[in-house]
């Protein structure tokens, strides 16, 4: 077991399994199949993303080292978080940016019965060593253990 | 994070619950980055990238819906994305079907709502606002709470606007307390490039594949490209922000550009040149190889690799006057050459309302009909999200409809002999 440790975006622990992507997580290419089709598991959809092609996210622990692409993507997470149909947590090697800040601190403020905790900065480390189906618990403060 | 005392007391719930949660996230975001303050949002149109009434996003129009029964509306009016579907636009039985009864269904409902918030006029739905026939054009140094990612590292990179890279709904929050918070693109230290670009090829490189190129590079941080004045020159012409236009949504697209700066061509490069380089910052030289090897690289999402084309789009983002009529000579001359009368491969081109309506005063509208290509106000990206257009081999020179849809990237030069000649 590793542990790590970043910056809380949006409060809250949990326990999932990880997907993990090196790349950028468009969030748009990404989610608005499942979105509109009625795909519950969120099977990702991005073709340039070979790390998450096919793959469902909801209720996973999202690595990632940020989310790139249309600026509506802080209103698809918004939109997957109502939906419930988000990442368990979603969990950033960089500095957040600004989309999926903007769906995550929405989801945050307006959904009343959905809770995604968002960490961020915990670095590239983090990032080469978490692998798919490993074990992600968030503590509080933002301590991050990897376990698998 | 300081807020004024006005800030504060919409914070603390003086002009009611729901705008104290319109205060409340935008200085949870605003912290994220470690905003000092909040400032004023300066310019005199807001813009917002959702335009489209697709029936299953009903979480964001709950949320209209709140906005608007607590008159917690915006406090500019404000352009939108284009609209998702066009009659004129070919598609078949099951497809308008697809889009009226059960994608878009929600259209009519959502317009109603964007009038009530601030929509400035029944016909703003364009990704290119800034266009001179739209009239949402910024001035250098304004504040924007903009989002649409093509927008905002136009009005960033062209027109030297201050905005930040806003999520659909967020653009909406800061537009109507007024004040967003002041971080990355809106400050002096965040508009720093990080990445020195090259350009070495030995002809002028596509503006969507350089784009592209550059995008997947940097990601999100600011490009300062060297080398590009060379083939555009160095001044803002129609043609050479026709050109950063396409070349600027797809460094957004393909990555998470923001803003970037020409050496000798944008107007804080010309100020300040070099010295909007960030010391260590990284580099990027991007030859005829490096672009080839870009090209190569994307992946063919079509069934059958060699279907014969079913529909090209251009104009994601939407295409400029000067484009329209460039492409008019362009296709007129091609057709000529291949002996053709009309387009072989059913063609749409789309602009925004107000550029298309400028175009039909031109003499070039009456030839670009006789070409046969159909022209659109429509949002090629929201007509192809959908399982039927899924399937369709549709072609395209945007690499930002590339990127989001089973479209099938070729340069504009392949692309204008695929619809006058045929081809693959």
């Amino acid at each position: 077991m590793r542990q790590f440790k970043g910056r809380v975006i949006t409060p809250g622990t949990v326990t999932a399994e990880a997907v993990v992507t090196r790349a950028g997580f468009n969030t748009l290419a990404s989610l608005q199949k499942s979105l509109q089709f009625g795909d519950d598991t969120a099977k990702v959809t991005d073709q340039n993303n070979p790390d998450l092609y096919g793959k469902p996210i909801a209720g996973k622990a999202l690595c990632l080292p940020q989310t790139i692409g249309s600026t509506t993507g802080g209103l698809v997470l918004y939109c997957a978080c109502a939906m419930k149909r988000n990442p368990a947590c979603m969990l950033f090697a960089n500095a957040i940016d600004s989309l999926a800040c903007a769906g995550a601190v929405l989801a945050e403020v307006w959904i009343d019965d959905v809770t995604m905790p968002v960490v961020d900065q915990l670095g590239d480390e983090f990032l080469n060593y978490v692998k798919d189906g490993m074990t992600i618990t968030i503590k509080e403060d933002g301590i991050v253990e990897v376990e698998g | 994070m300081i807020l004024t005392k006005d800030q504060q007391a919409i914070l603390d719930g003086s002009k009611g619950e729901t705008m104290a949660k319109v205060m409340k996230t935008l200085v949870m975001y605003g912290k994220a980055f470690d905003a000092e303050k909040m400032v004023e949002v300066t310019s005199e149109h807001n813009h917002l990238v959702t335009s489209f009434g697709l029936g299953v996003i009903d979480p964001v129009y709950q949320l209209m819906d709140k906005l608007i029964e607590a008159d917690a509306i915006s406090q500019q009016t404000f352009s939108v994305d284009p609209r998702p579907v066009d009659k004129n636009v070919p598609a078949n039985f099951i497809q308008r079907l697809v889009f009226n009864k059960f994608m878009y269904n929600k259209q009519d409902f959502y317009e109603a709502q964007l009038q009530k918030l601030g929509l400035m006029d029944k016909d703003a739905f364009t990704c290119t606002c800034y266009m001179d026939q739209v009239g949402n054009k910024p001035n250098k140094g304004e504040v924007l709470s903009w989002s649409e990612s093509s927008a905002v590292v136009y009005a960033n990179s062209v027109l030297g606007a201050r905005c930040n890279r806003n999520s659909g709904i967020m653009d909406l929050m800061g537009s109507i307390v007024g004040y967003v918070p002041y971080f990355g693109l809106l400050t002096d230290e965040g508009r720093k490039a990080k990445w020195i670009i090259k350009v070495e090829t030995t002809k002028k490189p596509e503006a969507q594949l350089l784009g592209s190129a550059i995008g997947m590079k940097v990601m999100e941080d600011v490009p300062y490209v060297i080398g590009l004045d060379k083939w555009l020159g160095s001044e803002l012409t129609e043609q050479a922000c026709t050109y950063l236009k396409d070349f600027g949504a797809a460094t957004a697209s393909n990555g998470a550009v923001g803003l970037y700066h020409i050496d000798n061509l944008t107007p804080e490069a010309k100020e300040l040149g070099r010295k909007l380089i960030l010391e260590g910052a990284k580099e990027y030289v991007i030859d005829d190889k490096e672009l080839q090897r870009i090209y190569d690289s994307y992946p063919i999402m079509w069934k059958k690799l060699d279907a014969k084309p079913k529909l090209c789009f251009m104009g994601c983002p939407h295409m400029s006057l000067q484009q329209l009529k460039d492409w008019t000579d362009k296709v007129e001359k091609a057709l000529k050459e291949y002996g053709n009368s009309k387009v072989v491969v059913p063609t749409v081109f789309t602009a925004a309302p107000a550029v298309i309506k400028e175009f039909k005063k031109t003499e070039h509208y009456g030839r670009f009909e006789k070409t046969g290509i159909i022209l659109s106000y429509i949002c090629p990206l929201m007509y192809m999200n959908n399982p039927t257009c899924g399937k369709m081999p549709v072609i395209t020179s945007s690499n930002k409809l590339r990127t989001y849809t089973n479209a099938r990237y070729y340069t504009d030069d392949e692309i204008l002999v695929q619809i006058t000649k045929g081809g693959k």
